[in-house]
């Protein structure tokens, strides 16, 4: 789950790591006035989810109530990147003579977090990663211990950092290890970290994505928790509680297991279909979910046809025949042809129960990728 | 001869009192493994499936001699559970639970560097070796005893690619789903390493997906230090960059590295075919054996 940067900076602001002065505002009367009690010159941000704000015109530095004007005017509703902007942040800014690059994220590789630093804030830090790796010094932290600050100083000596603020961020490094640890974040930036003319240290962005499965032990970022207005699908998707990704292609996939469904996603594709998504009942679906799933799935009206493939485990087979019987007796004709390839736990009995009128089935896997690609093909 | 487990592995299972955790038991149980005990704080004095509960982990295996454990404890709790089975101590550990914190895991996989314990998982379905004993929630009916080892980070993957094999006629030593989170604990080396040194693997199935490097440098251990045959699969071709695709760990970065076809052409350059369809994965294997 990926915090707005409004909702980050709170965050920051609470534990004491300096951001500048803002105002959350989502009408361009209120962007004007915000501004003014700020003062001048700000910068008016849109708060949406995606990377290269700036460069979309997502992000403009104003020097009066008029440009704040145009400038929210012009922000406040654009579609950026396909999503609708409707708040911006106004905030102060920074008059800066150097721009630092800090983070501290998970390297999975290690099993461990990692705190990074680089003088080459305010670009793209995975370009910087690319090309010259040595420019971000990176610190593991050993997750018994949590950050020790010689180890925030010596990354952040080490990156080269102008010593009259590297004790300050240094400190602030420490801070936001701290933050992650205490918050299950999975990653947390500050690009760029400004150094202002006054040699003070200020977090003019801020990133934080919370692992997901930590939520209950984080209510408060479980409230901040917005739905995705990308995607109405998306949206219901996370109301039902699947793993959902909305693709282009006009097959439906439905199955369990990350990797299984995955799988079928490659075999359509393979078998020269275009999948229309990814869908992961997860494991242990009892029929309400089934029956979900398929509502998901009919309500892309992209889709000609579906596979629904289960392999059980955990699943059951039978319960995974009554949810499709069920989903499918509401309806006086079925929207879309629907594939059903049923296997391990309990499939026999899935079998036995599962009404054949409704859907078509069959035995192995490649064989129900190519019947629904086919009857894909023929409703095209 | 097979990996990690067989007849002798004594099994207790915390969390043996929940929904599946008593399902799986009777699953286990009639698969043949040797549960002897479980373990559920304040449960102790009962039994389920005619096996006795034990307050703790410690007492499970002092009493009932286990060197083994499988968890089926609900996300708040499974990090704690995975500690108490390394402290008690077991030689083996299988966390099933799907949806451990991140951060909880790191402080696990610390703590595994201090102790000689395998853990599997967490979020996977646990290993088997055909006809001996299964540790988790495989369905075991489509394994088959034979000379073929299977390591993969997806179960119902595992699953088809076992149907697969066996279809036609192709058994396996142990199979081992290792999970797909960022932090796991055993991983495609470990797991190599162990076919590897098993005189009955004749050949080994890697199943792999998008996200991470954990293939990559499975390919390189691979090229380096096997000499038993390895064929491969790689799930997640056609999955967009930047999406999440179930599996906290199968993510594409933007960047090129964690893709299908990065690991495909690792696997490759390592002499690793890596088959189209599952099915395509078992024609390899046929040629190995």
């Amino acid at each position: 789950m990926k915090l707005h940067e409004y909702q980050a900076k709170g965050v920051f602001a609470d534990a004491g790591i300096p951001v500048p002065d803002s105002q959350l505002a989502s009408t361009v009367d209120d962007a004007v006035e915000a501004a003014g009690e700020i003062g001048y010159p700000v910068a008016i941000k849109a708060q949406v989810q995606v990377g290269g704000r700036g460069k979309a015109g997502g992000i403009k530095l104003v020097d009066d109530a008029e440009e704040a004007r145009e400038a929210a005017d012009e922000i406040l509703g654009m579609d950026l990147k396909g999503l609708h902007v409707d708040r911006v942040l106004v905030e102060a800014a920074v008059d800066f003579t150097d721009e630092l690059y800090v983070g501290v994220t998970m390297d999975r590789t290690e099993g461990k977090p990692v705190a990074m630093v680089s003088t080459r804030g305010g670009v793209n830090i995975e370009e910087v990663a690319e090309e010259a790796p040595d420019a971000i010094v990176r610190e593991h932290i050993d997750p018994a211990f949590g950050m020790h600050p010689y180890q925030a100083r010596k990354a952040v000596f080490d990156a080269g950092v102008d010593r009259t603020v590297a004790n300050d961020v240094a400190s602030i490094l420490t801070q936001l290890y701290q933050l992650w640890d205490d918050k299950d974040a999975t990653d947390i930036e500050v690009n760029p970290l400004m150094v202002t003319s006054d040699d003070e240290v200020i977090a003019a962005d801020a990133v934080m994505n919370i692992d997901e499965d930590a939520l209950f032990r984080q209510p408060d970022l479980a409230e901040m928790e917005e739905e995705a207005a990308s995607d109405e699908l998306e949206a219901k998707a996370n109301e039902y509680g699947f793993d959902y990704v909305r693709l282009s292609g006009n097959v439906g996939i439905i199955g369990n297991g990350a990797g299984l469904v995955m799988t079928t996603l490659d075999l359509v594709d393979y078998y020269g279909g275009e999948p229309a998504n990814f869908l992961d009942i997860g494991g242990g679906a009892k029929a309400e979910r089934v029956t979900n799933a398929l509502d998901m799935v009919f309500s892309d009206e992209n889709v000609d046809s579906v596979v629904f493939n289960i392999f059980g485990g955990i699943t059951r087979g039978d319960e995974v025949a009554k949810g499709i019987n069920e989903a499918l007796e509401q309806f006086d004709e079925i929207p879309k042809k629907v594939v059903v390839r049923l296997a391990g736990t309990n499939a026999e009995e899935g079998m036995e129960i599962l009404n054949t009128d409704l859907v078509t089935v069959e035995g192995t896997l490649e064989d129900a990728v190519q019947r629904a690609v086919s009857y894909a093909e023929e409703e095209q | 001869m097979s990996i990690l487990v067989d007849n002798d592995t004594r099994v207790v299972v915390q969390g043996i009192t929940g929904g599946e955790g008593k399902f799986h038991t009777g699953q286990m149980l009639e698969y043949g493994t040797n549960v002897v005990a479980g373990a559920v704080p304040g449960r102790g004095g009962q039994e389920v499936e005619g096996v006795p509960v034990y307050d703790t982990v410690h007492k499970a295996v002092r009493e009932q001699d286990a060197n083994a454990s499988v968890i089926f404890v609900p996300p708040a709790f499974a990090a704690d559970a995975i500690f108490e089975a390394l402290d008690s101590p077991v030689d083996l550990a299988v966390a099933i639970t799907e949806g451990v914190p991140q951060q909880d895991m790191a402080k696990v996989y610390r703590k595994l560097s201090e102790t000689d314990t395998h853990l599997i998982g967490p979020n996977c379905p646990g290993l088997i070796t055909p006809g001996e004993a299964k540790l988790g929630i495989l369905p075991g009916n489509i394994f088959a005893d034979g000379n073929v080892g299977l390591v993969s980070r997806s179960g119902t993957l595992t699953y088809q690619v076992v149907d697969n094999l066996t279809q036609r006629g192709i058994g396996q030593t142990t199979a081992v789903g290792i999970g797909g989170d960022p932090i796991i604990g055993t991983d495609f080396i470990d797991a190599l390493e162990l076919f590897e040194n098993d005189s009955e693997t004749e050949a080994v199935v890697m199943c792999g997906e998008i996200g991470g490097e954990d293939e990559e440098e499975a390919a390189a251990f691979i090229g380096e230090h096997m000499d038993t045959p390895v064929a491969g699969f790689i799930a997640g071709r056609t999955a967009p960059p930047g999406k999440r695709m179930g599996h906290a760990g199968a993510i594409v970065s933007g960047s090129g590295t964690g893709t299908a076809q990065s690991k495909i052409d690792a696997l490759n350059d390592a002499g690793v075919p890596v088959g189209d369809t599952p099915n395509e994965v078992a024609d390899h294997i046929e040629t190995f054996i």
